[in-house]
């Protein structure tokens, strides 16, 4: 839809977007003043470190979870009073498998349709079971599925009715290598005909496919924009080292001046700085001593990533600090 | 509520009874619970004891006490282990548990039956195990009226004849109202379905938000209404299950009548059901997990096995007691079941019962619906 027609003047208004969305449990705030807007059709990542809020977010954009305070729309329903109107185009796919572990694989999704008043229900799922692959495990206990199967019977599961809008929580957590490819092969053959993807997960190479991201700490937004331009977004410098001994190396660089961060990539460190020519002068110093081979690279998400999760605990510490 | 739709509810309900057949240990406890109960009850309905130690304190020692003595030694429910001097001894015996039964035969006894001035004979019964005194009791006037044919003749016959010549005065101590043990039964049914009936709903429930399903569930456009009604029906069969085969075993084992009108124990029956589901529905909006659901089912059991007339008899109890009673759905119940079953009431009889029923419902439903949330917090 959107994606396929780049001609229009007007932008087609977002799948969802939200203005100071902020929930409280207890005393304890738990998404503080979000914005964000999520562009139709795209592939929206969603990341931050465990307890930062992704998961109380979505539930707040489904209307799960009332917020507190912030007003938003999720396909053009207002998230707060029109949530039966949201649910019924939106596929949302819990954390924790949340599906019933004591009915068959063809009794849940049976039971999925329903709620949706899915048409041609039987053949839908047994479309699904089909696609799935285990049509021949049909009548096998959810509950007794292994960890990686439960997740792409519920990923079936929320596509049953079609959705315009789906949010997949942590969709891959747990699941093989091999079964996450298809995972994503599959989203994005569903965001090519026109299905807005909102998918939270701590996989950097699942965050370099999406077409935007957005990484929240402490419920608060961090950053977000298109995934290619985040590390330069966030201004960072990067040199590559090999060499003997990188142990030893790691510790000094660490305490170093201008060194912001030292990252371990295998058999070579990502040493990385916001100050570029600090990093430059500290490169070379340590060129000079010829036991290392240093080379600028260019920042990647992953190395983005580890600096906004160190960064995103000052952050929490000193916020004040850091907003001046 | 708006949008109802058939389909998600005949889904829920379909989904609650796979769920239900699933849960072999739950089935089991439903069919169990009632029948170990009435084996566990039915010992003390069944036992209608006989040779009961009893103490006599005899202050007329004429033909006619000692014919009432022997009449009552004849019918065997009483044995005489001795006598007492004084009715302090008496109730001393009575207390430590020595004896069951005091006799007291007063002072010119017999000259006051020849005088025709009516005295009283004095049967102080242990009633703390009601159903171990009522046998004996029941049987005391037969006893004392075949003494007195026996013994009243010639020129005494004329005081044999009405109005009876003395009064037998039964003083149950310790439990006023006496119950006789078929009285249990209809209880017990009252009790047991009480029991089950909102635990279970409260667990199936809790079950859904426990489990994480909740989640998936109201992500769904399901409403409220929906999930509630698709869940309580299966239990509303369930609980005709149970009521059937307690009936029938009680029927069968017990021979407990059932007198009064099959139409009227039916309306009362589903009315108490639902009041029931509806509880156990209200508890499961409160309770976090299925452990505290289990555990506030048990709390709100003790007042119904206490203050509802099961146990103890209502009428028998304080005024705050019987205002707490009064709000408990099985209090009513009770009654509706002992005058239906044993007393052979219509529809007419019970309708204040039925009444009180469906307002306790009312209450707690509302209640239910305002406390079930369509979000997560
Ligand atoms: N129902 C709740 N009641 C109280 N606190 C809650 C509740 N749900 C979440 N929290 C708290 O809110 C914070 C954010 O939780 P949330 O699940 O949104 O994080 P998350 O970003 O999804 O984390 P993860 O990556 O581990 O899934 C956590 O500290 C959590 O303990
Ligand atoms: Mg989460």
């Amino acid at each position: 839809m959107s994606v396929e027609a780049p001609g229009d003047n007007l932008p087609p208004a977002p799948a969802i977007t939200v203005t100071g969305l902020s929930k409280r449990f207890g005393d304890k705030l738990v998404v503080d003043g979000l914005d964000m807007a999520v562009p139709r059709g795209s592939i929206y990542g969603f990341l931050g470190p465990n307890g930062s809020g992704k998961t109380t977010t979505i539930r707040m954009m489904c209307g799960l979870l009332t917020p507190d305070a912030g007003s938003g729309q999720c396909l053009g329903f207002d998230i707060r009073t029109e949530a039966l109107k949201i649910k019924e185009q939106v596929g949302y796919m819990t954390q924790k498998f949340s599906l019933y572990e004591d009915l068959s694989i063809r009794e849940n999704l049976d039971f999925i349709a329903r709620m949706y008043q899915v048409p041609g229900r039987r053949e839908r799922v047994e479309a699904a079971l089909a696609d799935l692959g285990l049509s021949d495990r049909k009548n096998q206990l959810a509950g007794t599925l292994s960890g990686g199967w439960k997740q792409r019977m519920a990923l079936a599961a929320c596509l049953l009715h079609d959705p315009k809008l789906l949010l997949l929580d942590e969709p891959t957590a747990g699941v093989d290598p091999k079964a996450r490819r298809e995972f994503w092969d599959e989203i994005r053959r569903l965001s090519a005909r026109g299905v807005t993807v909102l998918v939270s997960t701590h996989y950097m190479d699942e965050a370099a496919q999406c077409d935007f991201i957005a990484y929240i700490a402490y419920g608060k937004k961090l950053i977000d924009g298109p995934a290619a331009e985040i590390p330069a977004m966030i201004g960072l410098h990067t040199w590559r080292v090999d060499g003997p001994d990188l142990a030893k190396l790691e510790v000094e660089l660490k305490d170093t001046n201008g060194v912001e961060q030292v990252a371990r990539f295998g058999a070579v460190l990502h040493v990385s700085g916001t100050d570029g020519p600090v990093l430059e002068a500290i490169a070379k110093s340590h060129v000079a001593r010829g036991t290392h081979h240093w080379q600028e690279k260019k920042a990647e998400l992953e190395e983005a990533f580890i600096f906004l999760m160190a960064g995103a605990k000052d952050n929490f510490v000193a916020p004040e600090a850091r907003k001046s | 509520m708006s949008g109802f739709s058939a389909g998600r509810f005949m889904a829920v309900l379909i989904k609650e009874f796979i769920q239900m057949r699933r849960d072999r240990v739950t089935f089991a406890m439903i069919i169990g619970v009632p029948i170990m109960q009435l084996i566990l009850f039915g010992y003390a309905i069944n036992s209608d004891p006989k040779n009961l130690p009893t103490l006599v304190e005899m202050a007329d020692s004429g033909p006619v006490a000692r014919a009432v003595i022997s009449g009552m030694a004849n019918s065997e429910y009483f044995d005489f282990i001795g006598v007492v001097t004084g009715i302090g001894e008496g109730e001393e015996a009575l207390r430590s548990g020595r004896a069951n039964f005091v006799v007291v035969i007063p002072p010119h006894f017999e000259r006051d039956i020849i005088r025709r001035q009516s005295p009283s004979l004095l049967l102080v019964a242990d009633a703390s195990d009601p159903t171990a005194a009522a046998g004996a009791v029941g049987a005391m006037n037969a006893i004392v009226d075949v003494a007195m044919r026996e013994v009243l003749i010639g020129p005494l016959a004329a005081a044999a004849r009405a109005p009876p010549p003395f009064s037998v005065i039964v003083h149950r101590q310790f439990n006023p109202e006496g119950r006789t043990s078929t009285n249990i039964v209809p209880g017990l049914l009252a009790i047991i379905l009480s029991m089950t009936m909102v635990m279970i709903t409260a667990i199936a429930i809790v079950r859904e938000a426990e489990k994480g399903t909740m989640e998936t569930l109201i992500a769904t456009p399901v409403r409220p209404i929906e999930v509630m009604m698709g869940k309580i029906i299966p239990y509303v069969l369930m609980g005709y299950l149970q009521t059937a085969v307690f009936l029938l075993a009680a029927q069968q084992m017990f021979a407990v009548p059932f007198e009064g009108s099959a139409f009227a124990f039916f309306v009362g029956f589903n009315l108490y059901l639902l009041v029931n589901l509806a509880l156990g529905f209200l508890i499961s909006t409160v309770a976090r997990n299925q452990m505290q659901a289990m555990q506030i089912s048990f709390f709100t059991l003790l007042p119904t096995i206490l203050l509802s007339g099961f146990m103890f008899p209502f009428a028998g109890m304080p005024g705050w007691a019987q205002t707490i009673g009064t709000a408990i759905p099985a209090t009513h119940f009770l009654r509706l079941v002992r005058k239906v079953m044993l007393k052979g009431a219509g529809m007419a009889d019970v309708s204040g019962d039925m009444m009180a029923i469906a307002i306790i419902m009312i209450v707690i439903v509302t209640a239910a619906l305002l406390r079930y949330r369509q979000t997560l917090d």
